[in-house]
């Protein structure tokens, strides 16, 4: 057997964030009969908004992953899910998480048990261009309302946006807040409480730039976390990020993981070589992480799992992203609900990543890209060509040319995040332990599937 | 009658069998190793005694890896009167099915053991070698060993691969030994065609022998569209002109001649093993240094 460098140990934080993401499902299923509004929505939208009603939100995409997980426990019942939003029409080139989530509608199946939830009204943002359309087919499915927020984000910093379209951006989304509260007063009847949505808002802020923080204390060697790690406690913030517990979770999750690096914890205790990834993972065979382990690599984030849930602020002076200072850490006072439009639109704008790799030109996220192998000290890259995203798929192979051109180690693999049907297990780790070869790294014990 | 005796006439089919080294005799080695490839369209077994080819068998996966990879072991030991498999000190799967080798000591994955098999066949010149089989591309850069240093692969799309190659012998009615040769036989060299996407470019062809062009120009367009197909993937990792190819296709003068227009200088082919058998003798080689190491510890 050979020998562990590091020390590891398991994370504490682990089973409260399990707990935390089977409540919130479970507020989800009980949220009509106490009482609650109850909405469906995309992760990357103002989740911060339906804050000012006692509320629950049933979050797209991490729940189109969640039917996902069932290709592993039980294909068969995970078909079904797929069969349904097929037959009625949805092609196989569309979000795999959307098709999942159709599916269940149709099937009339809450993958964590029950009925789908009856929702009251959807929320849809034009994160990406099957954003802007998911709730709209919904809707025609559900015959329940929705509301469409026109999304536009900042250009990336490299490309210079002028103060004055970025001021015209953020009083465009500001607008569309105020419209669509007066929307939801009037879909639910009940009052929207601006107390609450300013707490949401502050909330929505602190979460990720905590979960920025955590990212940050990845680049520490060894890395205290390992991506796989990482993929079950950023949901949190991608499914709740406005609440307190999440944000309390993520204080609690940044003290140990600092606490880790101060004292050398590692996540792998081979830990030999570091890489990123790009791209969601596919959720259904996350074996591709241990697979790595065998071979002493950590695989320390990616730009999605970075970003998705995290508040990233560009550092102009060093050319790099820092955790966005939240209004609470610049002393800002927010006091009305159009502060708290003005925080909120702002925060989305400036300091969301993912968002800006899905709209706009390559450049930015190259750059950002690098900045990560720079600082994360990187030695290679494997890149997920997901098949089901048309989102985060956007200039994969630019990115790809751009690592190889540097010289790092890159492989890709063909997949798709939601759909086990696009990935092929013996493919890909026939070509991850080709890979392993090229960096030079040995296999330093068995691999064994399903541990 | 004619008719139907030309329906039952398999054009795709390439030559399958086995074969056993004349002037070996498996009695006389200290170590016998085999190699399983079991790749998504051709199984091949090779048997090494002490590291040199002894025997092997060639032919056909069917859907099911585990019984591919149990007939062509069985076809190999066939060529050896007397062999059976408890005789072999050290198995190991590669390809595609390579998990599924029931008897297999070891799986390795097929990039390594096609570098390692290029080296055994072509010498440690080798630098560059391009493995076309039946439904994947791969380049790989390797050292005087045949260890990888870099490869790249194509994505799931088997354009440009054997299979590819199969269909349109199938549809053009050439045996598949044939398709090359017959591909010179035009006073011009035609444009490629289009796409190597094996659907798109049927269709193709069939527009192609409808306005009138020779089935040797339509293969000459399709061999000159896979050869471009190919190039596209070996020139993104470092071609050196120390270069081979492995697989089926290497059989294939219509694709090879013209790839080699396209890179620019001759690729080398002085070798007396099939081509076809690179990552199966890769893994029996490996199979050996496995076994050495387990009987040192
Ligand atoms: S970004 Fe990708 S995963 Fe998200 S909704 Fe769009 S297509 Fe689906």
């Amino acid at each position: 057997m050979v020998e562990k460098k590091y020390k590891t140990a398991p994370l504490k934080s682990w089973d409260k964030a399990k707990e935390i993401r089977l409540n919130i499902y479970k507020e989800i299923a009980e949220a009509k009969s106490k009482g609650k509004v109850l909405l469906g929505g995309g992760a990357e939208s103002l989740i911060a908004l339906p804050t000012g009603f006692d509320y629950a939100m049933l979050v797209g995409e991490p729940y189109g992953a969640a039917i996902s997980y069932l290709a592993k426990s039980d294909p068969d019942e995970y078909m079904k899910y797929v069969e349904a939003s097929e037959h009625a029409g949805y092609p196989r080139d569309l979000c795999a998480y959307m098709r999942n989530y159709i599916g269940s509608i149709l099937r009339d199946k809450y993958v964590f048990g029950g009925p789908f939830p009856k929702i009251d009204f959807y929320l849809q943002a034009g994160f990406c261009d099957t954003h802007s359309k998911w709730y709209q087919a919904v809707s025609d499915i559900t015959g329940r309302p929705y509301f469409s927020l026109d999304l536009v984000p900042f250009d990336w910093e490299i490309e210079g946006e002028s103060e004055k379209t970025k001021d015209l951006k953020r009083k465009y989304i500001v607008d569309q807040i105020h419209e669509a509260i007066a929307w939801m007063e009037k879909q639910t009847g009940r009052e929207f409480n601006d107390e609450t949505f300013i707490q949401g808002v502050l909330n929505e802020c602190e979460s990720t730039s905590l979960w920025a923080k955590v990212c940050i204390a990845n680049r520490a060697i060894p890395a205290p976390l390992d991506e796989k790690t990482m993929l079950s406690l950023y949901v949190l913030a991608v499914i709740g990020r406005p609440r307190n517990d999440v944000v309390e979770f993520y204080r609690e999750l940044l003290d140990e993981v600092e606490d880790r690096v101060a004292n050398q914890i590692a996540a792998n205790p081979y830990e030999t070589a570091r890489i990123i990834t790009d791209s969601q993972p596919p959720w259904f065979a996350l074996d591709l992480f241990r697979l790595l382990e065998t071979y002493g690599v950590v695989s320390v984030g990616a730009h999605y799992t970075f970003g998705l849930s995290g508040g990233w602020e560009y550092d102009e002076e060093n050319k790099t992203w820092e955790a966005g200072k939240t209004p609470q850490e610049k002393g800002v006072e927010v006091k009305t609900r159009d502060e708290a439009a003005n925080v909120l639109a702002d925060w989305w704008l400036r300091t969301g990543t993912v968002c800006r790799g899905v709209r706009h030109s390559g450049a930015g996220k190259i750059q950002r890209i690098m900045d990560m192998v720079d600082r994360w000290k990187v030695d290679g890259a494997i890149v997920h060509l997901n098949r089901g995203c048309e989102g985060t798929s956007l200039g994969q192979m630019d990115i790809v040319s751009s690592l190889l051109e540097r010289g790092l180690p890159t492989m890709t693999y063909e997949g798709n995040h939601a759909d086990p049907r696009e990935y092929d297990e013996n493919r890909t780790f026939a070509r991850i332990e080709s890979f392993m070869e090229t960096m030079g790294l040995k296999q330093l014990y068995e691999f064994k599937k399903g541990e | 009658m004619a008719e139907m005796e030309e329906q039952t006439i398999e054009y795709w089919r390439w030559d399958e069998g086995n074969w056993k080294n004349p002037d070996m005799d498996f009695k006389d080695a200290e170590i016998l190793t085999a190699g399983i490839d079991v790749g998504s369209v051709s199984s091949q077994a090779v048997i090494m005694a002490d590291g040199e080819l002894f025997a092997y068998g060639n032919t056909r996966s069917g859907y099911n890896s585990r019984d591919s990879a149990s007939n062509v072991m069985n076809m190999a030991l066939e060529a050896v009167p007397g062999l059976k498999l408890e005789d072999i000190h050290y198995v190991v799967g590669t390809g595609y099915g390579r998990v599924r080798v029931p008897f297999a000591n070891k799986a390795i994955t097929e990039i390594a053991c096609h570098a390692r098999g290029a080296n055994y066949m072509y010498g440690p010149k080798v630098r560059t070698i391009m493995d076309m089989g039946g439904q994947d591309l791969k380049a790989i850069s390797c050292d005087e060993r045949g260890k990888v240093l870099n490869f790249v692969m194509n994505e799931k799309c088997a354009a440009g691969t054997g299979r590819g190659m199969e269909v349109m012998a199938d549809l053009l009615k050439v045996p598949i030994q044939k398709v090359g040769e017959m591909s010179f036989q035009v006073e011009k060299e035609p444009p490629p065609v289009s796409t190597t996407c094996v659907l798109f470019a049927k269709t193709e062809a069939l527009g192609l022998l409808k306005n009138g062009w020779s089935v040797p120009k339509v293969l000459a367009a399709y061999c000159s569209a896979m050869a471009h197909r190919i190039y596209g993937v070996v020139k993104t990792v470092d071609v050196k002109k120390e270069f081979v190819i492995t697989g089926g296709c290497a059989k294939n003068s219509g694709i090879i001649n013209r790839l080699e227009k396209e890179l620019g200088f001759e690729i080398y082919k002085d070798t007396k093993v099939d081509t076809q058998l690179a990552g199966a003798i890769g893994a029996a080689l490996f199979g050996k240094a496995l076994y050495e190491k387990s009987k040192k510890k």
